[in-house]
């Protein structure tokens, strides 16, 4: 009899546990870390804890777990460094140029491994391709857009009618910008100039300033496998020689290098009338112009060009099925339409898909505030950053000829077939 | 039965052990395993780490920046260490005086030592900003055109010189107030009945007492000149085009920007040769003066 | 030329001199908290009636974690500190104290790290820390540091000088080992621990590059490399949050500089004399 009746409770016991532990599994679908390269505080942060919190309850199987990392370089770091100690992450938001790193760490997979829906495929192509042009290599994809930015042209409306020119006029060619640049030069009454026409920074990120300069003039500065440098073509030393003689020659611009973190102050203060710039500085400075200023694409030389910049989501190599799956299924929730919509809003970052910029919202918005147009009507001319294997020091080796040629070292032709021969070194392994 | 002396033996190690510990993990160690790895290559997940003897000494000496970092340290030290030494004497002599407000003047010379470099860095790049910033400002009521100080691969390592100075000077003026209140007052004495000058009684008698203190502030000033790179995160980077990077900050970019750890390490062991020689002149500096004494 | 005390008198243009060297010294941290003080129009324009306003220490600490980055700085200086008296204790009174083989030759290699400084060795350092998993630690950060050369150099100095009738004394007391070095040895040599604390924090404090490496999170930055971070977004600089933030990053150890001024100079003179 109680042999029986033991029976009965292990059994009952058994199946008790059964069932707990299936809901329970049924429950906990996928719980996700996710590192996010903002300051912890910062106001993005509420954005990035708002939108997660939203996608748990349209998908309560999946938990996201945001650990905010800073800026691009600690989200790499952690990224890496938690791979390596076994308590990875499943994803992650990063620089776009981050890719051959990865890649070369063994850090990431591709989403076209992923991706298994007709629709999902199609959400894949759904992007605009200049902004895919980063995180794609070997004909796959590997970051998603999220967080991007391009360069655009400011320019003090005030300081133009001063000197005589339109202000709806901004120049729309590099001959444009020399001769106005020049015309907006102020000098004061014993020579020196107190207002500049043009400034280009080539402090900070020099190459990405150029590589406005070259897509212009027709050239990208790598091909898409990482591999392959174009620096001393001839369009790219033509670029180089242009952005030297603004200075020198055409004297409307400093000559010697400008300092990046001291450009927009230098803007505010009227000491230039034009600057080129991150369109991530568009809030600050609709906040603190104290004149009339407006937002312009940039220049054309032979066509119009800007690199992109900014983050991608990036889905690690150390994850299973599942967890892919539930990542997919955040990173395409995150990037639907109606959401890049807000976040550009929110944030100042563009809009990453055409369909996007056809929601209410931004349809609104963008006329409501003009440069936000800018910087959508710019991206068709957009061009991927500079990434490469070796990214970091093939950067600098740019960065180095820049500053070299625009300090009056070394001619442009010199320095940059110097940068070509050391970036060939560095990549001849990876072909 | 342990005698005394073994037991003294095993005691006195025992009580090294826990701070051995730490420095061999820390200073010894990583020495030797610098060394070490300056012979291999950098690993990558894909393309793990190998033997390659001495290539990344030859890359080394072809690498432009590398001469070019190190000539910039050579200068570094050339410019900072005469000056912020004697600038640190001037200043000791002064406080030594009986100047008013004195107490107020030490102040001012020693607070750039309890200020970390990295958060006066800021102020002083707001000093040398073009146009807005404050030298060029003061330049300009005297109708000196402005100059792109930390722009221009002329003047910016002088720029990185002064900041260095400012912030050395204090800290070595402190060992030679210590110095000079330490001598007896008698020589003072002597040299004002004998009606000496001050320059011939600093020359010929203060100086020459000085020594000992001056050779420390020498080795600490040179092992500082190879040290002291925090500003450059903040002024300049090590730009433009390199003109004010230094050693261990090409270190820092090679290992931490590049992550290249293998040349990073065969860099650091030309940082720990350069050291190396200090130390052992140091040694033999302090032999003659045990000798002399 | 000297006047009755002995000390010089300067003349006047000796002491103009000194008064514009001061002025000169000083003027950073003038500049920096005119414009910590000021709305962010007069960051670059002197004008002296200029409003004043807190905004700027507002808007600072809502940008950065200074709060946390206080509590990092802390906890990193104090637990520094505390090991260095510890360890460098035992260390000193190894050398002082015990005639030991290998000795002098220990010493020597103890003396090396005088030159050979943790910063130096920063790639090597971060290897080995990543090994033990100490990377983004408060303890990865002062682990290096705990063995000070420094201080065991000065400790020994100071316990040399203590006389041996002492510890005699105190062991025909009964006194162990230990108890002499804590009943004898740490007491006498009070004023050392000191002017080295005075020391140590300064430098722990301040140190940069080291924790820059080591550190990737809030939670373990200190204060240096936190207004590193803020002072260089990728936007561009404003210079009244800029120096406001350096102002509260620095301020503990500036009012403690200005309360405990000689004995800051004190103890870097007794250090130095050492």
């Amino acid at each position: 009899m109680r042999n029986l009746l033991r029976r009965q409770l292990l059994a009952f016991t058994s199946a008790m546990v059964l069932a707990l532990g299936w809901s329970g599994t049924a429950l906990a679908a996928a719980e996700l870390t996710m590192y996010y390269p903002v300051a912890v505080g910062g106001p993005l942060t509420k954005v990035v804890d708002d939108l997660v919190a939203d996608f748990h309850k349209e998908h309560p199987d999946i938990k996201v777990n945001a650990i905010y990392a800073g800026n691009y370089n600690d989200a790499r770091i952690k990224a890496l460094a938690a791979l390596k100690s076994g308590q990875p992450a499943q994803l992650s938001v990063m620089f776009s140029i981050d890719i051959y790193e990865l890649i070369e760490q063994d850090a990431i997979v591709a989403f076209d491994d992923i991706v298994s829906t007709e629709e999902e495929k199609q959400w894949l192509k759904s992007f605009y391709p200049s902004l895919m042009e980063n995180g794609m290599t070997q004909s796959k994809v590997w970051g998603i857009p999220f967080q991007r930015s391009t360069i655009v042209m400011y320019y003090n409306k005030d300081a133009f009618r001063d000197a005589g020119l339109d202000p709806e006029k901004p120049p729309q060619n590099w001959n444009e910008l020399a001769s106005m640049g020049k015309q907006l030069v102020k000098k004061d009454a014993s020579g020196n100039v107190e207002r500049w026409g043009v400034m280009i920074p080539s402090t900070g990120y020099p190459y990405w300033m150029f590589g406005a300069l070259t897509m212009q003039n027709g050239q990208v500065l790598m091909n898409n496998s990482g591999n392959q440098t174009y620096f001393d073509s001839p369009a790219v030393v033509e670029a180089l020689t242009f952005w030297r003689d603004l200075g020198t020659k055409q004297g409307a611009m400093p000559s010697g290098t400008i300092e990046w973190g001291t450009l927009r102050q230098n803007f505010l203060e009227g000491k230039t009338a034009i600057m080129w710039h991150s369109t991530g500085n568009l809030t600050a400075v609709k906040k603190s112009a104290s004149f009339d200023f407006g937002v312009a694409m940039l220049p054309a030389s032979k066509r119009r060009g800007t690199p992109t910049g900014g983050g991608n989501f990036y889905i690690f190599k150390q994850t299973t099925p599942e967890e892919r799956k539930a990542a997919l299924t955040f990173i395409k929730w995150m990037t639907q339409p109606e959401r890049t919509a807000e976040w550009s809003i929110a944030t100042g970052y563009i809009g990453t898909r055409p369909d996007a910029y056809q929601t209410t919202k931004l349809v609104n918005y963008v006329t409501q505030f003009p440069p936000a147009a800018v910087a959508r009507d710019q991206l068709q001319f957009a061009t991927a950053e500079l990434s490469t294997y070796q990214t970091g020091r093939v950067r600098k080796l740019l960065d180095d000829a820049i500053q070299s040629v625009l300090t009056g070292a070394k001619s442009p032709e010199e320095a940059l077939g110097d940068a070509q021969g050391q970036a060939d070194r560095l990549l001849r392994r990876y072909r | 039965m342990i005698s005394s002396s073994t037991r003294t033996q095993v005691y006195g190690w025992l009580l090294l052990t826990p701070a051995a510990i730490l420095l061999i993990a820390f200073t010894h160690y990583p020495t030797v395993a610098t060394l070490a790895k300056s012979f291999f290559s950098t690993g990558t997940v894909t393309r793990p780490t190998k033997f390659v003897g001495a290539e990344n000494y030859a890359l080394m000496v072809t690498d432009e920046v590398f001469w070019k970092v190190v000539d910039n340290n050579i200068w570094y030290a050339i410019g900072t260490i005469p000056a912020s030494i004697a600038i640190a004497i001037l200043m000791a002599l002064w406080v030594n005086s009986s100047i008013s407000a004195r107490g107020l003047v030490r102040m001012a010379y020693f607070t750039p030592t309890v200020l970390p470099m990295i958060a006066v860095a800021n102020v002083w790049l707001f000093f040398y900003t073009p146009d807005i910033g404050l030298i060029d400002q003061v330049l300009g009521l005297f109708g000196i055109p402005g100059h792109n100080w930390l722009g221009d691969p002329d003047t910016v390592l002088g720029c990185i010189i002064v900041m260095t100075i400012w912030k050395e000077a204090g800290f070595f003026m402190i060992f030679y107030l210590a110095a000079l209140q330490s001598l007896p007052p008698e020589l003072n004495e002597a040299a004002r009945i004998e009606g000496a000058s001050r320059w011939y009684y600093f020359r010929r008698v203060t100086f020459p007492l000085l020594m000992p203190t001056t050779l420390f502030v020498l080795i600490n000033a040179f092992i500082n000149s190879f040290k002291l790179v925090d500003h450059l995160f903040i002024l300049t980077k090590g730009g433009p085009d390199n003109a004010s990077s230094l050693l261990l900050y090409y270190i820092y970019e090679v290992a931490f920007s590049f992550f290249d750890e293998s040349y990073a390490a065969t860099l650091t062991v030309v940082l720990l040769g350069v050291l190396a020689i200090i130390s052992v002149g140091q040694f033999v500096l302090l032999d003659k003066r045990i000798h002399y004494r | 030329m000297s006047d009755a005390s002995g000390q010089t008198r300067l003349g006047w243009i000796e002491t103009g001199g000194a008064w514009l060297l001061a002025l000169l010294w000083i003027s950073p941290l003038l500049y920096a908290f005119w414009s910590a003080f000021h709305p962010a129009e007069f960051a670059v324009n002197f004008e002296l009636l200029a409003p004043l306003t807190l905004e700027n220490f507002k808007t600072a600490w809502n940008q950065a974690p200074f709060a946390r980055y206080y509590l990092n700085t802390f906890i990193l200086v104090t637990s520094i500190l505390i090991a260095q008296f510890v360890l460098c204790t035992l260390a000193a009174f190894a050398f002082a104290c015990f005639e030991f083989k290998g000795r002098e030759l220990a010493f020597a290699l103890v003396l090396l790290q005088l030159m050979i400084m943790p910063e130096v060795l920063i790639v090597e350092n971060y290897t080995t820390m990543s090994h033990l998993g100490l990377v983004d630690t408060i303890s990865g950060i002062g682990l290096p540091y705990m063995a000070s050369a420094f201080g065991i150099f000065l400790l020994r100095q100071t316990f040399k000088t203590v006389p041996k009738e002492l510890e005699e004394a105190a062991r025909v007391e009964g006194c162990s080992t230990m108890q002499v070095l804590w009943k004898v040895y740490v007491p006498l040599a009070r004023p050392t621990y000191l002017a080295y604390g005075l020391v140590s924090v300064s430098y722990h404090w301040n140190n940069f590059l080291w924790p820059l490496v080591i550190t990737n999170s809030v939670e373990t930055r200190p204060l240096t490399v936190g207004l590193a971070i803020f002072g260089a977004p990728e936007s561009g600089v404003q210079w009244s949050i800029i120096t406001a933030g350096t102002l509260l990053a620095v301020a503990p150890l500036l009012i403690a500089f200005l309360l405990f001024q000689r004995q800051f100079v004190q103890s870097f003179m007794q250090a130095g004399i050492k």
